[in-house]
């Protein structure tokens, strides 16, 4: 054995170890946040989560100010957001559902050409656009040309460009995973070319489009910056896109602007971290089920 | 075969539909954009003026460039060691054990909290401490919403480089192994050689997404429409002066809103792309 | 070499038990020794838990979360489990199925890989003394002084292989562990490794794993035939070919299974 080692092995032990209590240090540092997240918010928020905070819309300031003055805890709830949020999830979906699929399809099918590589380069582009700037484009197409006026629509048409990258990326990937063989023996049996996407690409997927169709709308349910440029909010439940709609992000904001409803932003905020990351969880639930072959 | 040609014009159009998304954008921005650059030209680049006073307006981007840059470069250094860690941890400690698995769906948690959220705690639970240590006297400013950028941007890289080191060949790191190496040797001198593109575009990634968060840092920063004067002073970044203003304004103010969009989305445009290259290379 | 008399036997593995998982041993009650300079061949049909026992032997298996390990393996008559890992696999080295030189490091310093990854400095005459002799003793160095320089990656198959035995006895080991080094090589180059074992036995003791019986009866001193887990028969390889006791072993080398 080589006389140099003996020496420095204990020293190089020692730092080996010392390297690996500061990953497990920084590991530790990484997940603090969200214990603290989750706990403050449930501590904080639960008071208010009741029957009436789901039924009745958002209360006046003026209400709000008189529940604190006398200690009860404050009126009303966040229905005008929760449907608000509802109309312009369902609408979103409606677009970008079938558009994302059609062309994950359209990108998987002709993967190798020019063309489609372009359209992949593009979505991942799409992707990476901060979720304001597609706030300004629903803005300018919409608001100023379609709906004069902020609508539900424009911050549906806000939230369907976000969804649409991630519909599209993981449709692509999901159809990558299912073996050539499969396709093959489908064509072998003469099957058309329309026939094997509707009864054999979308069948042997699904729980791979559905994994990615619930992590898309996990992200976009959450959303606060395009639709405070488009939706603006609403103190009443509305079903018309045509007309400005509160969501349950928009209410926090509102919340947050005004100091009497601080206990109410609590709770908001906790309704939506909950159903955001159960939406997640779900979303992975799915995913972890799902295998070929 | 009239099914055949159907399904193959659908799929075609909608493809066409994105490509029309995609120049959409641009073009509307760009469009958007015009009168506030055919007003102060390219000084709209370079001046930290905004001046909102009819009669007298002005309007340059450079201090939202400025706070853009300053509080996501200085999320990104927060983030490089938390993000380093729990990756190692994830892919190479404890890679395939229970307590990873675990870690991972944490980080992944992490992630799903929405922007909104985490500017809202951070409003109550992070500004107070940092009031406590002295260091600022409302909390608002740079380092705030640093931090919290940072606690949001941790999951995106932690996920890809976890997932980049978990590709290094056993076989290397066995290789390092049987010749006596301990295991921060073969971290130092396999796996971070081996995985060093990556890891690095994992964290232009993470940049990228720290550029474009508006709610958080909306809540956070102070909004105050100068170039930061230090870590602690208030500012404005490109996104959260869209997110404050955009609702009132109009004319010009509007025009030079899109503009400060613009240049937002050209900077993240050209992070991604590059974030997106250096994995190509790599994979 | 060393003066000091030194026992026969290298290696001792005694009641060796190793699971992955609790209650599933991948290797079961195995005892078993290495003579110094001989090769030995460890055979068996796939899963039968000879790589987990070539690995044991440098503790390379407990680079696997929740190993359990019951039993020793003593090296010259002292417990490998009581020694630093660092300094086990100085004397007991190892060469792999797949030729793995790291693709980020030149053909010389991949020699010397196992000096800078243990943090021994050397001059500039050591280092090249090392890696002529070396790559002398893989029989490579007339094939590669002209572009030690270059990364190891652009080799053949079998000059890798050969280059990988070269960083793992550039420090002079004891036992050198070999785990199927041939499997991913063409036969020319297969038997190149195979003449290149019988000289190295000179100078170290070879312990191989192979599912390949022919190589073992070529090359090997003793063998030991594992099958599930367990050793079912060792000794001289002649012995162990021509007359084996167990039944198993028959069936194996008759082809019935594996």
């Amino acid at each position: 054995m080589h006389p140099e080692l003996t020496d420095n092995i204990a020293r190089r032990n020692r730092t080996n170890g010392r390297f690996r209590y500061l990953v497990i240090a920084g590991s530790v540092i990484t997940v603090v946040p969200i214990f603290l997240i989750v706990g403050n918010l449930a501590i904080k928020g639960y008071r208010q989560i009741n029957l009436a905070f789901f039924t009745k819309p958002a209360p006046d300031t003026f209400q709000a100010m008189m529940a604190a003055a006398s200690g009860e805890i404050i009126p009303g709830g966040i229905a005008n957001g929760l449907t608000g949020s509802l109309l312009m999830v369902l609408l979103a979906s409606f677009i970008a559902i079938p558009l994302g699929l059609m062309t994950g399809i359209f990108v998987y099918e002709n993967g190798t050409r020019r063309y489609a590589r372009f359209i992949r380069s593009l979505t991942e582009i799409l992707q990476g656009v901060p979720s304001i700037i597609l706030g300004i484009i629903a803005y300018l197409w919409v608001v100023k040309n379609i709906t004069r006026g902020y609508s539900a629509l424009a911050g549906s048409v806000s939230l369907a460009i976000m969804m649409l990258p991630l519909i599209i990326r993981s449709t692509e990937e999901t159809m990558r995973m299912i073996p050539i063989a499969i396709r093959e023996a489908a064509f072998a049996l003469g099957t058309p070319y329309y026939k094997m996407i509707y009864k054999i690409l979308i069948p042997v997927s699904f729980s791979g489009l559905a994994t990615g169709v619930l992590l898309a709308l996990s992200r976009i349910l959450g959303e606060t910056a395009p639709l405070m440029l488009t939706a603006l909010g609403s103190p009443a439940v509305s079903f018309d896109v045509t007309r400005p709609v509160s969501a349950v992000p928009l209410l926090i904001w509102d919340f947050y602007n005004d100091p009497n409803m601080v206990s109410l932003v609590w709770s908001a905020s906790l309704f939506l971290m909950f159903f955001v990351l159960s939406m997640n969880l779900l979303a992975r639930s799915v995913a972890s089920k799902h295998k070929y072959i | 075969m009239s099914g055949d040609r159907i399904t193959k014009a659908l799929l075609f159009i909608s493809s066409l539909t994105i490509l029309l998304l995609g120049a959409g954008i641009v073009l509307s921005l760009f469009g958007g954009a015009i009168p506030a650059f055919r007003e102060f030209g390219l000084k709209f680049i370079v001046s930290p003026a905004w001046n909102p006073t009819t009669g007298s307006e002005e309007y340059g981007a450079l201090s939202f460039i400025a706070g853009t840059v300053i509080t996501s470069i200085l999320a990104l250094i927060i983030c490089i060691p938390m993000a380093f860690s729990t990756s190692l941890f994830i892919a190479e400690y404890y890679n395939g054990t229970r307590t990873s698995s675990i870690l991972r769906s944490l980080v992944d948690l992490l992630a799903g909290i929405p922007s909104i959220v985490y500017g809202f705690w951070g409003f109550y639970a992070l500004r107070p401490l940092l009031v406590a240590t002295g260091l600022s006297d409302q909390g608002f400013g740079v380092f705030t919403a640093s931090l919290v950028l940072a606690i949001m941007i941790v999951p995106y890289a932690t996920s890809l480089s976890a997932e980049i080191i978990s590709m290094v060949p056993a076989e290397l790191k066995e290789a390092a192994y049987s010749l006596g190496a301990t295991r921060r040797e073969v971290i130092f001198s396999v796996v971070i050689p081996s995985a060093r593109s990556g890891i690095i575009a994992s964290f232009i990634l993470a940049l990228g997404r720290a550029l474009g968060e508006t709610m958080a840092v909306t809540m956070l920063i102070g909004n105050a429409n100068v170039i930061p004067k230090g870590l602690f002073a208030p500012g404005n970044t490109m996104a959260s002066v869209i997110a404050n203003q955009f609702g009132e304004a109009s004319g010009l103010k509007l025009s030079a809103l899109i503009a400060v969009g613009l240049l937002l989305f050209l900077i993240t445009a050209i992070v991604n792309a590059l974030g997106k290259l250096i994995i190509k290379r790599f994979a | 070499m060393n003066n000091t008399p030194q026992s026969e036997n290298v290696l001792e593995i005694r009641d060796l038990f190793i699971a992955y998982e609790p209650g599933r041993y991948a290797v079961k009650d195995v005892s078993a020794h290495v003579r110094r300079n001989s090769i030995t061949a460890i055979m068996g049909p796939s899963g039968c838990g000879k790589s987990t026992l070539l690995r044991a032997m440098n503790r390379m298996h407990e680079l696997y979360p929740n190993i359990e390990t019951k039993g020793d393996i003593l090296l010259d008559g002292q417990s490998i489990f009581s020694m630093s890992v660092i300094e086990l696999r100085r004397k007991v080295g190892m060469v792999f199925q797949r030729p793995n030189p790291f693709p980020n490091m030149t053909i010389y310093e991949n020699v010397v890989a196992g000096f800078s990854l243990n943090d021994i400095r050397l001059k500039k005459s050591q280092r090249d003394d090392i890696v002529e002799n070396a790559l002398r003793n893989v029989a490579l160095w007339d094939e590669v002084k002209e572009s030690l320089y270059r990364k190891g990656t652009f080799l053949s198959g079998g000059q890798q292989q050969r280059l990988c035995v070269a960083r793992a006895i550039a420090f002079n080991p004891e036992v050198l562990l070999l785990d199927e080094p041939t499997s991913a090589l063409d036969p020319i180059a297969t038997s190149k490794i195979e003449d290149l074992l019988g000289e190295l036995k000179k100078k170290y003791t070879l312990v191989l794993v192979t599912h390949n019986m022919s190589q073992a009866a070529r090359i090997s001193d003793d063998s030991m035939f594992m099958y599930l887990g367990e050793l079912v028969e060792s000794g001289h390889t002649n012995t162990l070919f021509t007359t084996p006791k167990d039944p198993r072993t028959e069936a194996y080398l008759t082809g019935k299974f594996g």
